[in-house]
């Protein structure tokens, strides 16, 4: 890390404290005002999220397929009452158990398809950007052509490959999970694949090179510790899109059974007959729980994009105090911007 | 067959050299050319992989008809239609296919594809259209707006509005405006572009376009014109915020960047009204990435209007699209989908055209 700044005496600063160099840690601290509110209430709703999913077998009064209890039969279309605090569906399943057991299908899809993205994505990108050739020509062409294509097509595409249209949990969430992450590669690719060729070029790599280091200790040592800094930003974004990805396909009906597991997707596609008739308490629940659990991330997503980006990070005013000295750990020029070989493109 | 597999993977590396070499004049006319054989690749991975990915799960006859004929029959229906053939045969004829404008006939009824998208294509950009005016009209003067308010309120209401309207699924903003405005308010439409009356007279026209909007003008009758309009407005709205989101976002940030820019003091310091400073100094700028990144929600609008379409059932092409998916006919997925590509493809070269005429600086 102390790559840019070295010249500024940076091994006369003594480190901070590991804690508060934990990423999002550090950003918290980092943030003052609107920005530390709008972060913190991200992180809140992410929390509240992961921690609903967790506990879903405890906090849910009944499981996702359960059609009866002791007294029988729930019955379809229930407006909410005491028995059933947000009312029944058309399938006759509790609206309050399905958005609850929800949560879990949507951390289990995010998990899943960030991981398996983020290991595919920063491999190819190291590989591509340091090797370089033709082999980065290809991989480049490539990425732009998927990442150009509408998501939710591609992602279709992929459900109907990988399990024909819809299946069990287990199943059904690998094929919402892999149609994801064919859509996210390119995105890891372009970030890490444009830090790679800027690194490439620092002086302690082609030290590196001098002492014999192999190729495949320089890039997996020595440049892939210094490209992931924008991992977490990109992260978030995608765990957002992730939810809305699944959701779209269960509401296209190429989700996951009802009986396998609770999905907001699919719900929501069976409410679309009950909006017509006036039945609100079917489509307004699940649609909340994908609103909150992506405006959580999008907060957080956000938050840690303004804080990267100089232009837009507000700035604690100075009070008395000096002026914070030049972190190492802030290089300013983070940015998400991807300039490649074929920078043709400008982008967002 | 192989002659378009080598026009069409050749202009890959070329560019990047050359770039460097160019000057003069003709730098835009390259830089355009390169851009418009850039294309050809674009649309050349993504048929293939669609391709590949289709068939890897069997052939479309047998995922269509599976059930309903005997083996025998269903033996010969392959034959007929060469799914028996090596697959790189299929392969190579399907490039030629799509290169003479040819994309496959549908299995469930029996339509060419080309047919079906000219049918429905013209309702998703009618959608589209209606969705992107909405998204001007949001997401420009509030994105100003927030940057010109910085950190203050304001910009606090126009963020959260901007975050909101991008993690509300279209479905679900569909479903939500339905309930208020169909159902409770009964004042627009369930779903559906037109009432049954207005369809009727716009079947009646000679050269029916398609585009209801243009249609309902031809009939020259007030009504039906209001009556496509108040079609329009949940599904345009719907779809419209979610770009809205996205664009707020973007002018904020370009906007907060140029309204520190040296030049916008200098203007400040000659007496320029803080109106238009923004609306003039700041503005005009920052609408270079704008431009840019409109060709990126193309994309973003298409699987949006899968989507929308769904929900208000509006007969487009996502619409068919869901519509083909549930009958398992692979053959107009796969035809609807290279299209879309394709028309992805050529949007993206006319925005970086346009985004180039506007700002040198792109060219290089």
């Amino acid at each position: 890390m102390a790559i840019d700044t070295a010249d500024q005496g940076v091994a006369l600063t003594p480190r901070r404290p590991l804690w508060t160099r934990i990423p999002v840690v550090h950003q918290v601290r980092q943030s003052v005002g609107l920005q530390r509110g709008m972060l913190v209430a991200g992180l809140i709703i992410v929390a509240i999220f992961v921690l609903t999913s967790i506990f879903a077998p405890l906090l849910a009064p009944f499981g996702y397929s359960q059609l009866s209890d002791a007294h029988g039969n729930f019955g379809a279309q229930k407006p909410p009452s005491g028995a059933h605090l947000l009312g029944t569906t058309v399938g006759g399943y509790d609206v309050l158990s399905r958005v609850i057991w929800g949560s879990q299908t949507a951390l289990f899809v995010i998990v899943v398809a960030i991981v398996l993205s983020i290991f595919a994505g920063v491999l190819l990108g190291v590989v591509s950007g340091y090797l370089g050739g033709w082999l980065d020509r290809i991989l480049v062409v490539v990425c732009d052509a998927i990442y150009a294509f509408p998501t939710l097509l591609l992602a279709i595409v992929m459900s109907i490959v990988i399990s024909g249209g819809r299946s069990n949990l287990v199943g059904g969430v690998f094929a919402a999970a892999i149609s994801i992450t064919v859509v996210f590669i390119p995105q890891y690719f372009r970030v890490i694949r444009a830090e790679t060729v800027r690194i490439k070029a620092e002086a302690f790599v082609e030290s590196a090179k001098v002492l014999g280091a192999s190729s495949g200790r320089i890039m997996f040592r020595h440049i892939l510790r210094n490209a992931t800094r924008t991992l977490p930003l990109i992260f978030t974004l995608n765990a957002s899109e992730a939810i809305l990805t699944l959701a779209g396909l269960g509401f296209l009906g190429f989700g996951i059974e009802p009986t396998s597991a609770a999905e907001w997707g699919y719900d929501l596609n069976k409410s679309i007959s009950d909006v017509t008739s006036g039945i609100w308490w079917t489509s307004v629940f699940p649609g909340l729980a994908i609103v909150l659990a992506v405006l959580g991330m999008t907060l957080v997503g956000e938050s840690l994009n303004d804080l990267a980006d100089p232009r837009l990070r507000t700035r604690r005013r100075a009070v008395g105090s000096p002026p914070p000295a030049p972190t190492s750990d802030t290089a300013p020029e983070a940015s998400t911007d991807v300039v490649g070989d074929l920078a043709l493109e400008v982008r967002e | 067959m192989t002659t378009t597999v080598i026009t069409a993977e050749a202009p890959a590396s070329p560019p990047a050299p050359r770039k460097r070499k160019a000057a003069g004049g003709s730098q835009l006319w390259r830089y355009l050319i390169v851009r418009l054989l850039l294309i050809l690749p674009t649309v050349f991975i993504l048929v293939t992989m669609v391709f590949i990915l289709m068939r890897t799960i069997g052939d479309p006859i047998t995922a269509a008809l599976g059930g309903r004929l005997s083996a025998v029959q269903l033996q010969e229906r392959i034959h007929a239609a060469g799914y028996d053939r090596p697959i790189l045969v299929q392969y190579f004829e399907y490039l030629g296919q799509i290169f003479t404008g040819n994309f496959g006939t549908t299995i469930s009824d029996n339509q060419p594809v080309t047919k079906v998208l000219l049918t429905y294509g013209g309702a998703t950009l009618e959608l589209a259209f209606y969705a992107l005016i909405v998204a001007f009209i949001v997401g420009i003067p509030l994105g100003m707006l927030a940057a010109y308010f910085r950190d203050k309120w304001p910009d606090a209401l126009f963020r959260v509005f901007a975050i909101l309207c991008y993690a509300t699924p279209v479905f679900f903003a569909g479903l939500l405006l339905k309930l208020v405005f169909s159902v409770w308010l009964g004042i627009l439409p369930v779903s559906g572009r037109a009432s049954t009356s207005t369809e009727l007279d716009i079947e009646l026209l000679p050269h029916p376009t398609g585009i209801y909007l243009i249609d309902a003008i031809q009939t020259g009758n007030p009504a039906n014109l209001a009556d496509v309009l108040t079609h329009a407005i949940l599904p345009g709205i719907a779809l419209g915020l979610l770009t809205a989101g996205i664009f707020l976002r973007l002018v904020r940030t370009n906007v907060i960047g140029t309204l520190s820019a040296d030049y916008v003091d200098a203007a400040r310091s000659r007496g320029v009204s803080e109106y238009r400073l923004v609306r003039r100094h700041a503005y005009k700028p920052a609408l270079i990435p704008i431009i840019t990144v409109i060709g990126l929600q193309i994309a973003l609008l298409l699987g949006g209007a899968v989507l929308t379409e769904t929900t208000f059932e509006w007969k487009g092409l996502g619409f068919m699209l869901a519509q083909y998916l549930g009958a398992r006919d692979f053959v107009a997925v796969q035809g609807i989908v290279a299209l879309l590509a394709v028309v992805v493809a050529v949007t993206n070269f006319i925005v970086d055209v346009i985004a180039a005429l506007i700002d040198p600086r792109v060219r290089y």
